[in-house]
Order: structure tokens, then sequence, then C-alpha cells
């Protein structure tokens, strides 16, 4: 833990604060009516791609792939002038040596998934070399998941302490608790790990981990900025917000940062404290950054396939 | 009391959905006698991006369906078409056709469907070819379906026009963003609904109402689109067709047929939006100088 995070009181988490369903149905809902159109359209779409962790997951990834992958992060479209490059790649930990390669001394980080993604069932010794694992091969954030069934089954003080140990495993990497909301059941329990995270030493929470239905749906996200909220009030500590899954078009992630900035603020509106962890978003978003500019409606014949 | 009856709404057919217009305009076409007909939806271009979208999703199965089945799913149309053609009758009539020209009309619009049905999986074998080459190659030319297809359905037609542009085209394994007519749309939006319950997947046929003027530079320059088939009558939205087109390298092709002729039905219009594609094979060819194929 932090000097910083030391002096700070730990709330007893049987008591945070349960969450108005209905309420933040609502909240979303009027967040999803609104129409962001013409400049800040534009803006707010190369936002998005600025922020995006292009992210490959998968059993079958090859060192082939993820060099592809690295090649796209740095460079979206070459027919869009001006583009930006995403934040960042997410691998898992065998093929952080390759992305941070392939990288080279471009701005875009290498985050790694770690402790038994994307289930989390091992024990904490394997975590932690798994974690430190990652950190050597060069990773500069670590993409942990919580125990869900010790959090379900109640034992708050193993997920807080196993997260703390994380944290002291990662050195100087930025670490990503993602608390797969999918698997929590209800907001109330989404509140609940979001605090534990929080205080734990989390530098960014995480909705999910992409392999499980339902991942970042705006209600879920609005919860955890709120948790995000009431952290900073308190503590005065900033932590990082990342929906991760099913954001796959260009609408939808600009509803997201709309309701952070209306959430959290303007100071949130970065790629060092907002993430969208995608792998598709980004062509969509190319391809409406492209119709605005030729005002065609485009295909994705012309653009890369992953 | 007398009853209110209850007045179906027109609503557009994407992805084997009924969605209001995005823009949620409608305009009213006529009847002979000067009457409004109904309230039918003015397709916006984002209904048109949200077609291609759809088509563009289910062109994958549908081209990779068995061309048998592609055969069968076009005649379940024809089936479920011959169980509500009272309806269509009703509303060719109710758009100025006589009883006799309205049933005629139904007729043919379910022969001609049963007639595709028949070609999904023949019309390969009469445009393939096996191309005699100078080497030892296995040289051979197939038809794949080109991907998405916009038609502009022809204007003075409500049914068979319609069914007689688009069949051929899904028949070969496109998929199809189609405009109906914008003076006779009833029986194009009746028809979706024979299409959702006819076993037809959602995506493969996807029906616009609105007007040719608001949407055929869109049908041009999307670049999502692969052909458009124009079947209206105005010289100069077939030109503002085919300028658009050069950026996509899109083909335009018109329909020059009256649908309701004999004529408008043959296996030309399903090669009309075919690419071919050739194959050499190497072979095996121990002291022979020329290739027997």
């Amino acid at each position: 833990m932090s000097t910083k995070q030391k002096d700070i009181q730990i709330p007893d988490f049987r008591f945070t604060p349960t969450i108005d369903k209905v309420g933040v149905e609502e909240r979303v809902a009027r967040i999803q009516t609104r129409s962001i159109k013409g400049e800040s359209k534009i803006q707010g779409m190369k936002m998005v791609l600025n922020m995006i962790d292009l992210t490959t997951l998968e059993g079958k990834d090859t060192p082939g792939k993820v060099k592809q992958m690295c090649y796209k992060a740095q460079h979206l479209h070459e027919a869009y002038p001006d583009c930006p490059t995403v934040a960042a790649v997410c691998v898992y930990p065998s093929m952080v040596k390759i992305a941070k390669e392939a990288l080279g001394n471009s701005n875009v980080k290498v985050a790694s998934v770690s402790t038994a993604f994307p289930s989390g069932q091992a024990p904490r010794e394997v975590k932690i070399m798994d974690t430190k694992f990652a950190v050597e091969q060069g990773a500069d954030e670590i993409d942990m998941v919580i125990s869900r069934g010790k959090f379900l089954s109640g034992e708050y003080n193993f997920v807080f302490d196993e997260i703390a140990a994380i944290k002291e495993a990662c050195g100087k990497a930025r670490l990503k608790v993602i608390l797969e909301t999918g698997e929590l059941v209800t907001l109330d329990n989404v509140r609940k790990a979001s605090e534990i995270a929080m205080y734990a030493g989390a530098d960014f929470i995480k909705t999910s981990t992409g392999k499980i239905q339902p991942a970042a749906t705006m209600q879920v996200t609005y919860v955890m900025l709120m948790a995000i909220k009431d952290y900073f009030n308190k503590t005065g500590i900033m932590i990082g917000m990342k929906p991760a899954g099913g954001i796959s078009t260009s609408k939808l992630a600009l509803h997201n940062l709309l309701m952070v900035k209306e959430t959290l603020g303007e100071n949130w509106l970065d790629n060092h404290w907002f993430r969208f962890g995608a792998s598709s978003l980004a062509n969509d978003v190319l391809m409406q950054l492209m119709k605005s500019k030729t005002g065609v409606y485009q295909s994705g014949d012309y653009f890369s396939l992953d | 009391m007398t009853r209110l009856s209850v007045l179906k709404t027109y609503k557009i057919y994407i992805g084997g959905q009924f969605p209001r217009t995005e823009s949620g305009r409608y305009y009213s076409p006529l009847d002979a006698a000067g009457k409004p007909l109904a309230n039918v939806c003015l397709s916006s271009r984002k209904d048109l991006r949200n077609a291609v979208v759809a088509a563009r999703k289910a062109f994958g199965g549908w081209s990779e369906r068995a061309a048998f089945n592609r055969g069968q799913i076009l005649y379940r149309i024809a089936e479920m078409l011959e169980g509500r053609r009272s309806q269509f009758v009703e509303e060719l009539m109710l758009q100025g056709s006589s009883e006799k020209a309205a049933n005629q009309e139904v007729d043919l619009s379910i022969d001609r469907l049963v007639y595709y049905s028949g070609w999904t999986d023949k019309y390969q074998q009469i445009f393939s070819a096996v191309n005699p080459v100078a080497s030892s190659h296995f040289n051979f030319s197939v038809l794949e379906p080109m991907g998405v297809v916009g038609v502009v359905a022809p204007q003075n037609s409500s049914l068979i026009g319609l069914v007689s542009t688009i069949i051929p085209i899904v028949a070969g394994g496109n998929t199809v963003v189609v405009l109906a007519s914008e003076k006779l749309p009833l029986c194009a939006v009746t028809f979706a609904e024979v299409l959702q319950t006819s076993d037809v997947p959602g995506g493969i046929i996807n029906i616009l109402t609105g007007t040719e003027k608001e949407l055929i530079e869109q049908f041009g320059s999307h670049m999502d689109i692969n052909a458009v088939l124009y079947a209206g009558d105005t010289a100069e939205n077939y030109k503002t067709l085919q300028v658009l087109a050069a950026d996509s390298v899109k083909r335009i092709v018109k329909f020059k047929l009256n649908p309701s002729d004999e004529t408008a039905e043959n296996p030309y219009l399903i090669q009309d939006f075919q690419e071919v594609k050739t194959t050499w094979h190497p072979i095996e060819n121990i002291g022979g100088s020329s290739s027997n194929y």
C-alpha cells in the first residue's frame, strides 16, 4: 500500500451503500437519448480511439497476430490524417515481450491480464507469480481478476488481501482490477466490489473480462463511476475506469464518454483515467470518422480486419 | 355501437424486423380517386445504412447455404404468398388494378418465385466453364455472388415488379436492400410480412419505402453496396447512380424488361449479379505437351 493510502480509514464493506436500480436505469436511459453531432462528434470519436485498449485474449493468439495488432495500434488508418494511436494493447502474459518489442518506443502501452485470467481460480502464489512474470516481461499495466467465488460467499477480506498482494507484486505497473460484473449478479455487489478494489489499491477498476455476458452495460459502468466519485470525494485519490466487452459501436462509446463527463467531470476524459477494452470498436469509430470526412457511408472491406 | 376498424401501420423491413423509419416521417400515397391510401414510412439515409448493415451481416450465411436449400426457402415464400393471396389482391385493387388484373399479378408473382427456386442449384452449371489453356493447368470459371445489392424497384408495379427484380438476385446468394415503388408501396410491406413467416433469415431481403429522389445518391455512393439494379424510370437518377458508383467501383445494371412479361424471367437476371472467379489448378502432365483441360 502506498503511504498516501495508509492513512485512509478502510470502511466495513458489509455496509456499503445499496443501489437504486430503477434510478440507475432511468439515468442511463436519459443519457442514451442524447445525440452528439458535428464537430463534437468528431472530437469525441478521436478521443475514443485514443482511449482504446486494443485487445486480443484468445487461446489461439500467436506472436504473428500480436505483432500485427501492435502495428495496427500505431497505425489505425493511414487514409485518415492525424489519426491518434490507441492507448494500449492488452494481451496474455506470454505475449507481453512480443508486444513490447513490436511497439518499440511508441507511446502505446502494454497491458497484460494476469492472476489466472479469466476465471481467477488459482492459488494466490500462482497469481503472484503470474503477475511478476508479466511485469518482468515489461508490462506497463496489469489487468487482474478478482475471486468472484470468494466474493459471492462473503469473504471480502480474502478478496481485499488478494488485490493488495497483487498490487505489491505489480511494482511500478498500474493495476486494473476486473470485477467481472456479469458474475456479480446485482448492482449492490458491483458497488461493493468496486469499493473493495479501490481501498485495496487498484489504480483502475474494470467491468469485465469479455468472456462473460452481459459485459460492460451502461448501468454497471454508471454504478462504478459513482463509486469512483464517492471514493474521490472521501480520499482525494483519482481512480481510473475501464468498461470492457460489448462496446462495439461508436454511438455506445460516445454515450459512455458523456456519462464519464457528467459523473466524474473533464479530468477523467483522458486515457490515463479512462479506457475502453475492445477489439472491434476501433474499426467502427474509424468508419464513422471517414464517413464524416468523405460524406459517404463506409465498407469494412477498406479497413483492417482485426 | 359502431366499431372503428383497426388500420394497418405500414412499416419498413430491416434485418427481419419491422421498425418504423428512424426519421419518424411518413407520406401518404394516393389512390386513383385521389384519396390517401395509407400512411407509409418515408425512409431516410440512416434507414438505408441500417438496412445495409443488416444485409452485410446476413450475406455470409446466405451465400454459403447449400444452393438447394436456398431454392427450398424461395419455394416456401411462394407457398406463403399463395396463402395470403386475397390480401394482395385487395391491396392491388386499392391501388387501382381491376380484380382480374390483380389476380393475374399475384398468380404471376407466385409462379415467378417457383421459377427461380428451381434455378438456385442449376444456374451454376449453365454459366460456369472449364476453359482450354495452353499449359498444364486445369482452368475453370465459377460464379460467386457479389454481396449486398441495392435495388430500386419499378415505379409502376406494386408486387410483380418487386418480385421480378429482387428474387433472381437473392436466388444467386446475394442479399438485397430494396426501395419499393413510391406510388404503389402497399404490397411491398405486405410482402415483407410474407418473408418474415417463410423461413427467410432476417437481413436477406430488406425493404424500404420512400422516395427515389432522397435515397438515390446513397444507393450510388455507399461503399458497402456492391451493385445496384435500377428499375425506375428517371434517366437523371440512373445517371446519378452511375456517376456516384465510380468511387466504390459498383456494378450498375438497368432493368429494362416489363415485369409482367414472360421475358422478365430468365437465369441471365441471376447472372447479372454474379462475379466470375477463375482458378488455375496445376495438373500433372507427364510427357504430354498439350493440356486436355
